[in-house]
């Protein structure tokens, strides 16, 4: 959030290149999906007596992949835009395989979590 | 959790799937394009995301986790609040279909608000202090 705050700054003095889509997803992907995967890994009904939050190390990969994911988009993007090569090209490729399988994996270790009392 | 709160969050967790997977393939396709057409895929990344995923989450927690009354219907008006979810899910289906038939955006978002007013109706009394 205080990353996307700061780059809403630098917005606001006119920069442009490839910025203000990192700003939108380190808003929305990286602060408020993020905040919710983390309070529902915290909060939802316990998938069972002997494993109450599912798997923790699925959770763990989770918070790996969306963060490794969204920091190279921060870097990639920019990098794209203002001249596009194969690595930038194909870190942008990385960087949203590496996020879907973040959210993949929230999906996989919470779904058990979300039922009926 | 209640039903219709595992509904919400359920459903809200397809969206985020179908979302991510749009939203992957759109970045892949800056970096390395491989078929222009992706981008008509970037309306309905924003719609899942943000309506069926971000929006709906909240709808179906707030069910949950808001106070609840103390008589036979702990949270209210139920089936109102069944309807909006029936509502809020037409609402984002139906603007998928908006590469056909454009008019379609504007028949979803109007679906969509229905449920969120029906949310609200059915919602509100539960916003209250404790006692």
């Amino acid at each position: 959030m205080a990353l996307a705050l700061a780059l809403g700054i630098v917005l606001a003095l006119g920069a442009t290149n490839g910025l203000f889509p990192v700003y939108i997803h380190l808003l929305v992907f990286g602060w408020l999906t993020q905040l919710i995967f983390g309070v529902a890994f915290w909060m939802f009904p316990k998938f069972s007596v002997e494993k109450p939050r599912g798997s923790e190390t699925l959770g763990w990969w989770t918070y790996a992949l969306l963060n490794i994911g969204l920091l190279l988009r921060a870097i990639a993007e920019p990098m794209q835009s203002a001249q596009t090569t194969s690595i930038s090209g194909w870190l942008l490729v990385l960087s949203a395989i590496l996020q879907f399988l973040a959210g993949s994996l929230f999906v996989v270790n919470s779904w058990g979590r979300v039922k009926e009392k | 959790m209640p039903r219709l709160s595992v509904w919400f969050v359920r459903a809200s967790m397809i969206y985020l799937l179908l979302g991510l997977a749009f939203g992957a393939l759109l970045l892949a396709q800056k970096g390395i394009p491989f078929y222009a057409s992706v981008w008509y895929l970037l309306p309905l990344h924003m719609e899942f995301l943000l309506v069926g995923w971000l929006i709906q989450l909240a709808m179906g927690v707030a069910f949950w986790i808001i106070p609840r009354f103390s008589n036979a219907a702990p949270r209210g008006p139920v089936k109102l609040v069944w309807l909006s979810f029936a509502f809020f899910n037409a609402g984002i289906l139906i603007s998928t279909l908006q590469f056909w038939f454009p008019i379609t955006v504007l028949i979803g978002r109007i679906t969509e608000v229905i449920a969120g007013i029906l949310f609200v109706i059915g919602s509100w009394q539960r916003i209250k202090p404790l006692r």
